[in-house]
């Protein structure tokens, strides 16, 4: 990709910016439109993007496969492990309200950011994952 | 557009051209006011997925295998499909129509308590996380186990002693446009 000097450019303007915008799409998720779900899409483009222009080894160095691969279970258990803190806090599975029983919204706050991380975790994980496989499949 | 990919031989093209389908799909939901749902057609569908499915054309040809153009069977059952589902759309309440179904199940109840419940401002997400939690686990579990077999089916000892199949031939300008 030596040669692609708009590209290389242009991308390495947008990525620190798609990255913050995947971030406040992940925090702001409650106001705005957006969550984990969406948060993990575009982290996940910005990093396809990275691996594009940079090649493999730049972008394994920045987001190592190891520590993505693990991500893909650490979401679920994230998000299945909230359920199990409730079960233990005296709710039922998934019912937020259990984490602040004075308070339910801060309850519910507070479980929404955790689910919201781990599905999160979990699409940036595997989208990248399997684009990692595919490249690495090529060569 | 759709009879620009159903009449296109060359993959990569196809891929492209899905891809700008999927941004007019992104733009459509925009217009009607589902902001999330538009935001994840733009990034999965228009930006990762024609991604991954370049990738996947890198391992393989890019010129669709010659075969027969017209197979009456399967012209039959997509037509007979197709008329179904539009017959089918006939049923269907006009889009906004207050009185639909949608509109009245439980979709008043989510509206009337989310501020008071949840405090917060964005009722998708507090449906999606919390009253339809489960779901969501649900969802994040699909994703899981579609990592998984991607991993498990590509990342497996090659059989071929490590030659990727069918790599000699492909064509040099997927290789640029992809590199």
């Amino acid at each position: 990709m030596k040669h692609h000097l708009i590209l290389l450019v242009v991308s390495k303007l947008l990525i620190p910016f798609l990255l913050l915008f995947a971030f406040y799409v992940q925090m702001h998720g409650d106001f705005g439109p957006g969550g984990g779900f969406q948060a993990g899409a575009i982290a996940a483009a910005a990093i396809v993007l990275y691996t594009l222009i940079f090649g493999r080894r730049a972008a394994e160095k920045a987001v190592p496969p190891r520590i993505v691969e693990a991500g893909i279970p650490l979401g679920v258990l994230v998000f299945a492990g909230v359920g199990v803190a409730n079960l233990l806090m005296g709710g039922n599975y998934l019912e937020y309200n259990a984490f602040n029983p004075a308070h339910p919204v801060e309850g519910q706050h507070l479980g929404i950011i955790l689910v919201e991380a781990g599905v999160f975790i979990t699409v940036f994980c595997t989208l990248v994952t399997i684009f990692n496989t595919f490249a690495r499949r090529g060569r | 557009m759709t009879l620009a990919v159903i009449g296109v031989r060359n993959l990569f093209g196809l891929v492209v051209l899905s891809g700008a389908y999927s941004f007019i799909m992104a733009t459509l939901l925009i217009a009607m006011d589902a902001v999330d749902v538009g935001m994840t057609e733009a990034a999965v569908g228009a930006g990762v997925s024609t991604v991954l499915l370049l990738s996947a054309l890198h391992l393989a040809r890019t010129e669709e295998a010659p075969g027969k153009v017209f197979q009456p069977v399967a012209a039959i059952l997509a037509l007979v499909t197709g008329a179904a589902l539009i017959y089918g759309t006939w049923g269907l309440p006009l889009y906004g129509d207050p009185d639909g179904p949608i509109h009245h199940h439980v979709a008043p109840y989510y509206i009337e308590q989310t501020p008071e419940e949840m405090g917060m401002p964005n009722i998708v997400t507090a449906v999606l996380s919390s009253y339809r939690g489960y779901d969501t686990l649900g969802e994040t579990t699909v994703i899981f186990t579609a990592g998984l077999g991607v991993m498990m089916l590509l990342r497996g000892r090659r059989r071929d002693g490590g030659k990727p199949k069918k790599g000699g031939q492909r064509r040099d300008d997927d290789k640029k446009d992809e590199a």
